[in-house]
């Protein structure tokens, strides 16, 4: 489902991973862990296509839905409009199931702007469920959220890959997942300036 | 696309600055004139044309950069370059929602704040007109300025900087055709090569603004 071999990466000039390889298949979720300032952040903005990787390929079947740190909500927009748009966008599935699955039914209606965080997040995370991707790619996902959140993000991520879907994410919490645990401290790269900085900007 | 744009309308009505600003900001300038030049019946005719022009212009400036200055503060221009949806299309769906909030606004009220400035009526309905065809050019080139600027702190004034030298030809066609108009002329040929900038604009600056959103968001 998803396939990157020997992919280096950098950020903002600065080389971070270093000959990354790894293979996603369906069912399966990965785990990225590796300590603060790794290039997690970075392997998944490759992933998800935001930014060039220096080296090395990143091929996949699916489409790839991504969900970042910052949510990208509306204030202004109600939770059922804000999840609508996306479903839109990608021409997914009905927001109404999105809702339920986390627990957010009481709250359509309500304005995004007068969410809690961790109400906020769950609203990013049934982003995910409205957009029909196969592959999700999260970055820490998990924030913000307290234990019997964290059980209920465990529920619908399980359900996703029991149906076929795959999911790349990083975080500190051990969710027991089907897949494996992918640690990347193996892979820093020597921290230089990146000689391929100037031809990445020049592409 | 057409979700985006409906999307950005809904934010700009309800967040208040969309639709009112641009609009109250043009009035007030244009009432000023009089106040500035004096009560002049003849002298306000005579600058009449290339004030409410500079005017629209002025206006349309205000809210350059909140139309992906706000996506990108929160995230949603990242979730919106993951998606399906062409950084080009995001382009166009942005510019048309602002030119549906603020150049389609001005460009109907124009006319009759021209009667502030002793604009005759066929000046004014060609004030209209090339204000219709004109200001998609100030909304396409302004994004395309906003795409350039995305992330740099304080880069209104910028954003103000790069953008005005664009809006000159716009403007001095604006201008004349309003000009032509007030002397009882023809002014078809500049309504003609206004609506030529406004479809090069559509043409060419998805393209540039696509590429610049990417290295941007890189």
């Amino acid at each position: 489902m998803l396939q990157v071999s020997n992919l280096s990466v950098a950020r903002g000039g600065i080389s971070l991973l270093h000959d990354v390889s790894f293979s996603v298949q369906p069912g399966q979720a990965l785990v990225l862990r590796g300590a603060n300032g790794i290039g997690k952040t970075s392997l998944l903005r490759c992933i998800a296509g935001l930014q060039q990787p220096i080296s090395g390929t990143i091929s996949g079947s699916e489409t790839v839905a991504y969900a970042a740190h910052a949510d990208g909500l509306k204030g202004q927009l109600s939770v059922l409009e804000n999840l609508k748009f996306w479903s839109e966008v990608y021409g997914g599935p009905d927001p109404k199931s999105a809702l339920a699955a986390y627990d957010l039914q009481e709250l359509a209606q309500r304005s995004a702007a007068n969410l809690s965080a961790g109400q906020k997040r769950r609203l990013g995370l049934a982003r995910m469920l409205v957009t029909g991707c196969g592959l999700w790619v999260m970055d820490e996902p998990t924030v913000s959220l307290d234990a019997q959140n964290v059980a209920l993000f465990r529920i619908v991520l399980q359900a996703h890959l029991q149906s076929g879907g795959a999911a790349v994410l990083t975080t500190h919490i051990d969710l027991d997942l089907s897949g494996e645990n992918l640690d990347l401290t193996g892979y820093i790269a020597t921290a230089q300036r990146s000689s391929s900085t100037f031809e990445e900007a020049l592409e | 696309m057409i979700q985006l744009f409906m999307r950005d309308i809904g934010l700009a009505v309800r967040s208040g600055g969309g639709f009112g600003l641009a609009l109250i900001f043009f009035l007030i300038v244009v009432v000023l004139i009089p106040f500035a030049l004096g009560p002049d019946q003849s002298a306000l005719a005579l600058v009449a044309p290339g004030v409410l022009w500079l005017g629209a212009l002025l206006a349309c400036l205000l809210s350059l950069d909140r139309i992906f200055g706000l996506d990108y503060e929160d995230g949603s221009l990242d979730l919106l370059a993951s998606s399906p949806l062409p950084l080009e299309s995001v382009y166009l769906a942005k510019a048309a929602a602002h030119w549906f909030t603020t150049g389609l606004p001005l460009a109907l009220a124009a006319p009759l704040l021209g009667v502030l400035l002793n604009l005759r009526f066929d000046a004014g309905m060609a004030l209209c007109f090339s204000l219709l065809l004109g200001t998609p050019a100030l909304s396409l080139i302004g994004a395309f300025g906003a795409t350039l600027t995305l992330g740099i702190k304080r880069g209104g004034l910028l954003l103000s900087l790069l953008v005005l030298p664009l809006y000159v030809p716009t403007l001095i066609f604006g201008a004349q055709a309003v000009r032509s108009a007030s002397l009882g002329q023809p002014f078809d040929v500049p309504l003609v090569l206004i609506l030529a900038i406004s479809l090069g604009a559509a043409a060419i600056l998805p393209f540039a603004s696509g590429a610049a959103l990417r290295i941007n968001l890189r």
